[in-house]
């Protein structure tokens, strides 16, 4: 029976990538075990091997082709005694998307097994260790991922774990040192690098804290920042604010604006004015979007969460403030949906409410600037050479420097400044 | 003869020494195996194979004469000693006859004749015909086997004391049988010759039977044993046999110098094998030995370079899986592969005697010992549905872990097919799992290896049918 051959996943995370060499043409022979394709990530390229034997009866994705979804048929196998007419019953129309229905609907997919060719895949992904072993290593606090083991295919077993926990100088020393990796999240019961300290409890990370470390990793990481600060000025605003509060009716209709609304609506007009500033680095593309989706950041029990103020310059000020008080309280209580706090096209992080007078917050990709907003509060001004009082709220724009150059950043400040400043111009 | 060099020539063909060749072959080794007998060797000729045989006959000729617990009639249930006998030595033609044909497959020389070390690199040869040689090698591997220890007094003569050679074919099937030593082979020859109706009076010097056993699996079997009318005198030694006529009068002495005779028709020595040192020529070399066995390293290697010996010649536990696996990881370790030394704890031990017997790893007392804090599963058969339909509700299975770790030092178990459930607990210690993974793990319902699972269950207060 033909068997096709897919588009092996080089990590757990690949989606697609690029057959960039075939080494095996049609009707060559390949055994178990025989390279039969380079395949490319922007990481690294692999070899694939061919892990049953058979002739290759037709090579379906031809060299050269990019974005080869990952489970796509890109070859088919055939049995050694059968013939080319075998190929018409094989479906080999290749699937443009990542499907799982790929692999359910391919009768027998040939599982290939890809070998590292440049860039080995970084240790410690998987460590294998007897469960013995990886008991005593959390008995001993031993990390596992600095052991090298001696069983079978370098597994490790009891032998090395005990071998390693009686030389504990060199141990303690690399373990401190070593990245993260699964194992050692399972093996910390005790970890050697918090010999020494204070008693203390153990909180398990929930799946928001693990989304929270691992979406700021990776921005801090991997997203270049850059930041621009700005002075302005809110007393025209503040009394703009007590005014039409002031002008607010008891029961339905009722309404109380907060200086974070006015930012909000400031920052969506904003971005409408200066739209190279509301958008998102991808590989291929930046995105420009139309219209700005505000992602207001909001405290809650064990985290933080963004729900969105969508198309947020369309809104009034009224709107905003309704919308943004029912997304906090539902966010409070955990009963936002998803398409509530997910998506997004610039945030906002403010911590003026706890005197802080400014700082810079890490961009929340794949958004391009994220602006920190810190406390009201009187300073002395200089105005036309003379000192005077007013009161200034500092705000600082961080942006990903892949997306918007710094000139792009202080153009959008420009015009986020007059609006705040001079508030009655947001009716414009 | 045409080849005189080769790059493994191998002394003996027995299970060690025809494994070894054929993995050396597979590794693309010129490879040799000096024979004197049988391909095969004791276990497959005079040893493991032929026993299994007449227990087989034993144990149908004894569900015969049970038939009606099952509700089938067997009234003239009777046996031919002859043809039971004949039966087992059809076995073993067969099986030798297989390895010949498995060697010449994988292109191994074999020479029918004695070997000996000649100095470094050579093998003479003095062959079954024809003229001596010597052949050069440049590895050679001394798997020269074992043969049956011979107290003195204990000697066996073929005719009324037997060793297992002669157990193997009697001549006759005598009424009543002393068996010197309770080890495997002594326990087994015992089982055989009760079940076929012989009286049968079985000596051990040792505390207890099979005294490698856990002391608990000793006693249960004891007590079977007992139960199917054999004489089991432990503590004892066997002082005096006045040979008569077609009689021997055995004096037995106990720990207190308390004596008594017992007068049997045959008498079967089945107190150990020592290994075949003598006439290899290992003075021709610097090989030393230790209590009569080759001393070698963790991968067979000799103090002789160049020389190695696997096997019973290389010491206990003499087993044929340990001579075939040393024979493995010996030729592995000359080709330069990566090879793990063995661990003679995960070795397994069956006895095939009525209820059978396995195990592996330490007993209770051994583990504690060793300075272990144990943990102690037990199950019986007769809480396991299988056993219960199989009518064999005598058994158990007794686990033994690290308290603090959980690792499983040894299993040991008792009654119908253990011997075939052994090698799961064999896996389990080999790949170092703990009483959390054999937990999680699923047996078959219904089949006798769900007792391990209880047992383990039981180590750790979870045993669900008891």
């Amino acid at each position: 029976m033909p068997t096709p051959i897919l588009m092996p996943a080089l990590s757990p995370t690949m989606t697609e990538g690029k057959l960039s060499k075939w080494l095996v043409s049609e009707g060559d022979s390949v055994e178990s075990g025989d390279a039969i394709a380079e395949i490319e990530t922007d990481k690294a390229t692999m070899e694939v091997e061919a892990v049953e034997e058979g002739r290759i009866g037709k090579i379906v994705v031809s060299e050269g082709t990019d974005g080869v979804a990952v489970n796509a048929v890109i070859a088919i196998l055939l049995e050694d005694d059968e013939d080319d007419s075998a190929l018409d019953s094989v479906e080999t129309s290749a699937p443009s998307a990542p499907s799982e229905a790929a692999t359910e609907t391919a009768p027998d997919p040939v599982a290939v097994t890809p070998r590292s060719v440049s860039a080995p895949e970084p240790k410690g992904t998987r460590i294998f260790a007897s469960p013995l072993a990886k008991r005593l290593a959390v008995e001993a606090g031993v990390d596992l991922s600095t052991i090298t083991g001696s069983g079978p295919h370098g597994r490790i077993v009891k032998n090395d774990v005990e071998a390693a926990e009686k030389t504990p100088v060199s141990q303690t020393a690399t373990a401190v040192t070593a990245t993260p990796s699964p194992a050692q999240e399972t093996a910390a019961a005790t970890p050697p690098q918090l010999q020494g300290l204070p008693g203390y409890q153990t909180l398990p990370n929930s799946t928001m804290r693990k989304v929270v470390a691992k979406r700021l990793t990776e921005s801090k990481q991997t997203v270049p920042h850059f930041y621009l600060t700005i002075d302005c000025e809110i007393d025209n605003l503040l009394a703009l604010r007590k005014d039409l509060n002031n002008r607010s009716t008891e029961g339905e209709g009722a309404y109380k604006l907060s200086v974070n609304d006015f930012i909000i609506r400031a920052s969506a007009i904003a971005l409408g004015k200066v739209p190279a500033a509301n958008a998102m680095w991808t590989d291929d593309a930046i995105l420009q979007f139309d219209e700005a989706d505000i992602s207001v950041a909001v405290a809650i029990e064990g985290g933080l969460i963004t729900p969105i103020i969508k198309n947020a310059g369309a809104k009034g000020l009224i709107e905003i403030s309704n919308t943004m008080k029912d997304l906090a309280s539902r966010a409070r209580s955990g009963k936002l949906t998803p398409e509530e706090f997910q998506g997004g096209t610039f945030s906002i992080s403010n911590l003026g409410m706890f005197g802080i007078k400014d700082f810079s917050a890490i961009v929340n990709p794949p958004q391009g600037c994220i602006l920190a907003v810190g406390a009201g509060e009187q300073r002395p001004v200089v105005k036309d050479g003379a000192l005077s009082v007013a009161t200034v709220m500092t705000v600082t724009l961080s942006v990903d420097h892949r997306v918007v150059d710094g000139a792009v950043g202080a153009e959008f400040l420009a015009a986020f400044k007059p609006l705040i400043e001079d508030p009655v111009t947001m009716l414009l | 003869m045409s080849e005189t060099s080769f790059d493994i020539i191998i002394i003996g063909g027995g299970p060690g020494g025809y494994v070894a060749a054929i993995r050396a072959a597979q590794l693309g080794f010129k490879t040799c195996v000096v024979e004197k007998k049988h391909l095969g060797g004791i276990c497959l000729n005079w040893g493991c194979i032929p026993t299994k045989a007449l227990l087989r006959s034993a144990e149908i000729y004894g569900y015969m004469k049970n038939a009606a617990d099952y509700g089938l009639s067997a009234p003239n249930a009777g046996f031919d000693l002859q043809k039971i006998v004949e039966r087992s030595r059809a076995v073993s033609g067969q099986l030798n006859a297989g390895v010949g044909h498995l060697l010449k497959k994988n292109k191994v020389t074999v020479i029918d004749g004695e070997g000996r070390l000649d100095g470094p690199g050579k093998v003479a040869v003095k062959p079954n015909k024809g003229t001596n040689t010597t052949l050069q090698g440049k590895h050679i591997i001394v798997a020269t086997g074992a043969r049956p220890r011979a107290l003195p007094g204990l000697e066996a003569d073929g005719k009324l004391v037997w060793s297992y050679f002669e157990a193997l074919k009697p001549d006759i099937m005598p009424k009543s049988l002393l068996v010197v030593g309770s080890g495997a082979i002594g326990i087994e020859f015992a089982s055989f010759f009760s079940t076929l109706g012989t009286k049968v009076t079985v000596v051990e010097v040792m505390d207890r039977i099979v005294p490698v056993e856990d002391a608990e699996i000793s006693a249960m079997l004891q007590k079977q044993m007992k139960k199917h009318s054999l004489d089991i005198f432990t503590n004892t030694k066997v002082t005096r046999l006045d040979k008569k006529a077609n009689e021997v009068v055995c004096t037995l002495e106990d720990a207190k110098g308390k004596t008594k005779t017992i007068t049997v028709d045959r008498v079967i020595s089945a107190v150990g094998v020592v290994g075949n040192i003598e006439n290899i020529g290992l003075e021709t070399t610097k090989i030393k030995t230790d209590r009569g066995c080759i001393k070698t390293g963790p991968f067979c290697q000799t103090d002789e370079a160049g020389v190695y010996a696997i096997g019973d010649v290389a010491g206990p536990p003499m087993l044929a899986h340990k001579a075939e696996h040393e024979g493995v990881i010996c030729v592995e370790k000359i080709a330069g592969l990566k090879v793990h030394p063995l661990d003679t704890l995960k070795i397994p031990g069956c006895t095939y005697c009525h209820p059978q017997v396995a195990s592996v790893g330490l007993t209770e007392e051994k583990a504690i010992q060793a300075g272990h804090k144990v943990r102690i599963g037990r199950f019986p058969f007769i809480g396991n549905g299988k056993a219960i339909a199989l009518g064999e509700p005598d058994g158990l299975v007794k686990t033994i872990f690290d308290e603090k770790t959980g690792e499983l030092l040894g299993a040991h178990l008792i009654g119908a097919e253990v011997t075939e459930l052994v090698q799961g607990f064999v896996i389990a210690m080999g790949l170092e799992t703990t009483e959390e993974d054999l937990m999680h793990t699923v047996f078959p319902h219904p089949t006798i290896s769900e007792t391990m699972h209880e047992s383990v269950l039981d180590a750790y207060g979870r045993v669900i049918h008891m």
